[in-house]
C-alpha cells in the first residue's frame, strides 16, 4: 500500500527532526530511567506546511454555549475549536512517540559512533541449524523434493524420460539429506562498570552531567551487547557497589579517595568477569579532586597493574566543578601518555555531553 | 475492500428508492466495505484511492491511526465528489450507524450533483488523481524523489493561494481570449499553421504604430488572485514543474467547493439522513442508538464550531419559515415579536425552498441570507476572543450583527487571508509584490516567513509581501536569505526625497 511509503516518509522527517534537535533531548533529565521499549514523548518543531494565515491572538471565532460577555471559553489555555477558522494557535509543537530505542540509533547516526568490535574469538556459542544438503543420511531426513529433482534431471538427461509415462525410479545416487552446519556466533560477553563520584565537590549540575552522560553511554552499548551486564559503584572517602536506580538518584557528600572505588572495581572483575571471556568497560567520572597524592599514586598502581590490562577501555570523565582543581586529568595523562586503552574526556557543561560521549566510544573498542 | 453484504445491500437499495422518492437526485453512488486501516488511508488521501506520493499523507494517516486506535475518533463516513459517487462503509459498524451513513451519503451525492457551486467540478477526478498520481511519479523517477517532493512541498504552501471564484466567472477567461483574438485579427493571414512565422514575423511589429510601451505595461494588468496560475506563467520553472504545479492547483480547485459550502453540504446530507431515518428507514429497536449516534455528531462544544448542527438547524428553520410564509417584506417589515412568532400562512413552500437554497447558495449567501437573530439567539450563539490580559479566549458578545459579521468573515476565503499578485517587477528589478488585502487581522510571522522563503525558491527573486504588523504598513520581504521588514512609509518618503532631488 503507497500508504506506508508516505507514512515511512513523514517517520523519515521526523527522524530528521530529532536529529536537528538531538543536543536539546540528551540534556533532558526526564529520560533517565527509559528502558529500550519505552516511548518517548519527544517535542518535535512544527512539522506543517507553512501557508499565509492569519494569527492565533487576534483572531476570535464563533461558538455556541452558555455564558455571560467576558466568561472564559472552555477551560484556561484551550486550543479553539475546529471551526472554519481553526487549526492550533500559538506554539507548532507536535509530540512524536519516539521507542528509546530508536533514540540510542539516533545517537548513534549523529555522533556517527562506529560498531563495536567483538573481543576476540573465544567465547563462541555453537548453533545447529538444518540448512544444507548431504549424499548421505538416514532415511528419516530424507529431502524428497531434491532428491526427485535429481532423479528427474538424471532421467531426462539419459534420454529416458518419457512424458506420457512419467515414472521416475530414483537410485542411490540421486537421493540427497537434510544436514545441519554448525555455525559459530560470536558472543559478545561485555560489562559496563560505572564509577561515579559523589563527593562533596560534585554539586548536583556535576552529578546530572554525569548521570546523563553515563545514562546515554548505557544506552548506545545496551544496543550492542545482548545480555550487557551493568554495575555501578559510587564512592566518597569509601566505595560501594549500588543498584542502578540508586547510582542515578543519589546525593552523597563526603571526602575523596580514588583508589577505594578502584579497588573495588579490580575486585569485581577478579570475581566476577575473567577478562578473557569479557569485555570490560569501566567509566569513571569525577571532578578530579582527590584528596592526597599518595591516594593518586595509589590509583595509577591499581590502574597500571590491574586494570588497564584487563580491560577493553578504561573511561575517565572529568567534569569541570567550581570546587575541584580537576589535578587528576593531569595526573592520568601524565602517567599514560599514549595509551590507547585509556580515554580521557573533560565534560565543562551540559552542552559538552554529546562530544564527551563520542571521545569515548568514538573509538568502537 | 469489497461489496456491500446482502443484508446492506438490501438496505441500500431500500435507501436508495427512499431517496429518489423524496426528491433527492444523485450519481449513481458505489458503497465500498472497508477496514478502519483502509478507512483511514482513504481518509489520508481526503477519500481517494490513488494519490501522489507525499509525506504529509502518511503524516495525516498517522495522525488518524493513532487516534483510531486510542479510540479518539472514528471516521464514520466518507464519500468522493465523482461520477459515480464513492462511498465507503466501515466493517464492523452497527446496522443501524451503516443505514445512516448510507442515508446521510445519499444527501451529499445529491448536493454535489445540484449544487451550483460544484458545477465546474471534475466528475472524473477518481481517474484524474490517479493520472496526476503517475505523472509525479514518473516525475519521481527521472529527477529524483528529493527534488519533486521538495518542490511539491513548496507548492502545497501556496497552496491556498487560489482564486476561488474564478471557476465562476468565464468573462476573465474570455478576455484573456478576446484579446489574443485581436491580435490575431491585425496579422496577415495563412493557411498552413507553419506559415505563421514567416507571414507574420516578430518583428513586424515594429512597423505598427505603438498604442502603449509594452515594456512599461504593468505584470499583472490587474491584481492577480489566483497565485498559482500566475506563478505558472511567469515563474522561471522547468516544465516538469509547472507541470507538477498545475496539478497541485487542479487538486486546489477541485477541492474548493467543498470548502465552499461545508456548512449547507453537512447540514443537507443531516438533514436528510434524520428525515429518512425517522420517517421511513430504522426499526424500533435502533432508535436508541440512532439517537446516540446523531448526539455525537450534533453535539455543540463551547469553542467549537460545529457545521452539521447549524447547516441543519438552518435547513428546517427555512423549511418551517417557508412553510408558514415566514418571508417577504410584510414579515420582515412587522415588529410584533408575537405577531412574528405566530405568523403562519399555510404557505407550505418549505420543501421547495430548500431544494432550491441547496442549489444556488454557498455558505457565505447562506449564512448571510438566512441566519436570522431568533436562530442565533435559540443555538446561543456568541463571539469570542482572544483576550491579551487574562491569557484565554473569552465570550465578547453575543450581539448578533455581531455574530454574523464573525461568522462570515470566518467563511470568507475559508478564514484565510486574502493575498494577490499586485506587481511581478516591483522596483523595477523582477521582484514579486503580494498584496495582503488587510481585514484586520494580520498575518501570522513565523508562517509568513516560511511562505515567502517558498515563494522565493518558485520565483527565484526577492518575494515582497505587502500587509499590516501592529498596525502599521509594511512589507515582509524575501531574499532568499533572510526576512526583511520594511516600513512602507519609510520608502514613500525615500521615493519622495528621491524625486525632489531629481527635479
Amino acid at each position: 500500500m503507497s500508504i506506508r511509503e508516505d507514512q515511512s516518509r513523514f517517520r523519515d522527517i521526523v527522524r530528521g527532526r530529532i536529529k536537528e534537535n538531538f543536543k536539546k533531548y540528551v540534556t533532558h533529565g526526564e529520560m533517565i530511567g527509559k528502558r529500550e521499549n519505552d516511548y518517548v514523548k519527544i517535542p518535535v518543531p512544527s512539522i506543517d506546511i507553512p501557508r499565509f494565515k492569519y494569527g492565533p491572538k487576534q483572531r476570535g471565532g464563533v461558538g455556541q454555549g452558555e455564558g455571560k460577555p467576558g466568561d472564559a471559553v472552555g477551560k484556561g489555555q484551550q486550543k479553539p475549536g475546529d471551526g472554519k477558522a481553526g487549526s492550533d494557535p500559538g506554539e507548532h509543537n507536535i509530540e512524536v512517540d519516539v521507542t528509546f530505542d530508536e533514540l540510542a540509533d539516533i545517537l548513534g547516526e549523529e555522533l556517527e559512533l562506529p560498531r563495536i568490535e567483538p573481543r576476540g574469538t573465544k567465547m563462541l556459542s555453537e548453533k545447529y541449524k538444518y540448512s544444507g544438503l548431504a549424499p548421505v543420511g538416514p532415511d528419516s531426513l530424507r529431502h524428497f523434493k531434491s532428491s526427485y529433482k535429481r532423479a528427474l534431471k538424471r532421467y531426462i538427461a539419459s534420454g529416458i524420460y518419457d512424458p506420457t509415462d512419467p515414472v521416475i525410479i530414483p537410485i542411490r545416487n540421486d537421493y540427497r539429506y537434510r544436514s545441519f552446519k554448525v555455525s559459530q556466533q560470536p558472543q559478545a560477553n561485555a560489562v559496563v562498570i560505572y564509577i561515579m563520584d559523589v563527593s562533596g565537590s560534585m554539586g548536583n549540575e556535576q552529578k546530572e552531567i554525569v548521570r546523563l552522560e553515563s545514562f546515554w553511554i548505557n544506552a548506545w552499548l545496551k544496543k550492542h551487547y545482548k545480555g550487557l551486564e551493568t554495575r555501578f559503584i559510587i564512592h566518597d572517602a569509601t566505595a560501594r557497589e549500588v543498584d542502578e536506580d540508586t547510582f542515578f538518584r543519589t546525593s552523597e557528600s563526603g571526602g575523596t579517595l580514588i583508589s577505594s572505588a578502584y579497588r573495588l572495581c579490580r575486585e569485581m572483575i577478579e570475581r566476577d568477569y575473567p577478562p578473557s571471556e569479557w569485555n570490560i568497560y569501566p567509566f569513571h567520572f569525577s571532578d578530579g579532586d582527590n584528596w592526597s597524592g599518595d591516594d593518586t599514586r595509589l590509583c595509577m598502581k591499581i590502574l597500571k597493574n590491574d586494570l588497564i590490562p584487563s580491560v577493553n577501555f578504561f573511561g575517565y570523565g572529568q567534569v569541570e566543578s567550581k570546587y575541584g582543581s580537576g589535578q587528576f586529568y593531569k595526573d592520568l595523562e601524565k602517567e599514560f601518555p599514549e595509551d590507547e586503552r585509556i580515554v580521557l574526556s573533560k565534560i565543562k557543561n551540559k552542552e559538552a555531553i554529546l562530544g564527551s560521549i563520542k571521545e569515548f566510544l568514538g573509538k568502537g573498542r | 475492500m469489497g461489496h456491500l453484504p446482502y443484508h446492506l445491500e438490501e438496505e441500500r437499495k431500500r435507501i436508495w428508492e427512499l431517496a429518489c422518492a423524496v426528491g433527492l437526485d444523485c450519481y449513481e453512488t458505489i458503497f465500498e466495505m472497508v477496514t478502519y486501516d483502509q478507512m483511514n488511508q482513504f481518509a489520508a488521501y481526503g477519500g481517494f484511492p490513488v494519490r501522489y506520493p507525499h509525506w504529509r499523507f502518511g503524516m495525516e494517516y498517522d495522525k488518524l491511526s493513532k487516534s483510531y486506535e486510542y479510540g479518539l475518533s472514528k471516521i464514520y463516513e466518507m464519500v468522493i465528489n465523482n461520477d459515480p459517487c464513492y462511498a465507503y462503509l466501515m466493517e464492523g459498524n452497527r446496522t443501524v450507524d451503516q443505514k445512516l451513513v448510507m442515508a446521510h451519503v445519499y444527501g451529499h451525492c445529491d448536493f454535489f450533483k445540484n449544487n451550483k457551486w460544484f458545477e465546474p467540478t471534475d466528475r472524473k477526478m477518481m481517474n484524474t488523481m490517479a493520472n496526476h498520481a503517475t505523472r509525479i511519479r514518473r516525475y519521481m523517477d527521472r529527477y529524483g524523489v528529493d527534488a519533486v517532493e521538495d518542490f511539491i512541498d513548496k507548492c502545497l504552501s501556496i497552496e491556498n493561494l487560489i482564486d476561488r471564484y474564478a471557476p465562476y466567472s468565464p468573462s476573465k477567461v474570455d478576455k484573456r481570449q478576446e484579446k489574443q483574438d485581436q491580435t490575431r485579427k491585425a496579422l496577415l493571414k495563412f493557411d498552413r499553421e507553419y506559415m505563421d512565422e514567416y507571414v507574420n514575423p516578430d518583428h513586424r511589429h515594429e512597423f505598427e504604430p505603438k498604442e502603449e510601451d509594452d515594456r512599461m505595461a504593468k505584470v499583472p494588468e490587474r491584481p492577480e488572485r489566483d497565485v498559482l496560475l500566475f506563478l505558472m506563467h511567469h515563474a522561471p520553472l522547468k516544465h516538469w514543474q509547472q507541470d507538477v504545479l498545475s496539478i497541485i492547483r487542479n487538486e486546489a480547485y477541485y477541492f474548493a467547493p467543498q470548502g465552499m459550502t461545508k456548512i449547507m453540504n453537512e447540514g443537507w446530507a443531516s438533514y436528510w439522513h434524520s428525515k429518512l431515518m425517522t420517517e421511513s428507514i430504522m426499526t424500533d429497536s435502533e432508535v436508541i442508538d440512532y439517537a446516540d449516534a446523531c448526539a455525537g455528531t450534533l453535539a455543540m462544544s463551547p469553542m467549537g464550531f460545529n457545521p452539521y448542527k447549524i447547516g441543519i438547524e438552518l435547513f428546517r428553520n427555512i423549511e418551517e419559515r417557508w412553510n408558514k410564509g415566514q418571508f417577504g417584506l410584510e414579515w420582515s417589515q412587522c415588529d410584533d415579536i408575537a405577531e412574528k412568532k405566530a405568523w403562519n400562512t399555510d404557505a407550505g413552500l418549505g420543501r421547495e425552498k430548500i431544494f432550491q437554497v441547496r442549489r444556488d447558495y454557498n455558505d457565505v449567501t447562506f449564512i448571510d441570507e438566512f441566519l436570522t437573530e431568533e436562530f442565533c439567539v435559540e443555538n446561543k450563539m456568541f463571539v469570542y476572543k482572544f483576550n491579551q490580559r487574562s491569557g484565554r479566549y473569552e465570550v465578547d458578545t453575543r450581539q448578533f450583527p455581531l455574530v454574523k459579521q464573525q461568522l462570515l468573515f470566518q467563511l470568507t476565503n475559508f478564514g484565510q487571508p486574502i493575498i494577490h499578485v499586485e506587481n511581478a517587477n516591483f522596483n523595477n528589478r523582477g521582484e514579486l509584490l503580494l498584496n495582503h488585502l488587510f481585514e484586520g487581522v494580520e498575518i501570522q510571522y513565523n508562517y509568513a516567513q516560511e511562505t515567502l522563503k517558498n515563494l522565493f525558491a518558485i520565483w527565484k527573486r526577492p518575494v515582497n509581501l505587502l500587509t499590516v504588523i501592529d498596525e502599521k504598513q509594511k512589507i515582509l520581504r524575501h531574499d532568499g536569505t533572510e526576512l526583511k521588514t520594511i516600513d512602507v512609509l519609510a520608502e514613500s518618503q525615500v521615493k519622495s526625497a528621491e524625486e525632489s532631488t531629481g527635479s
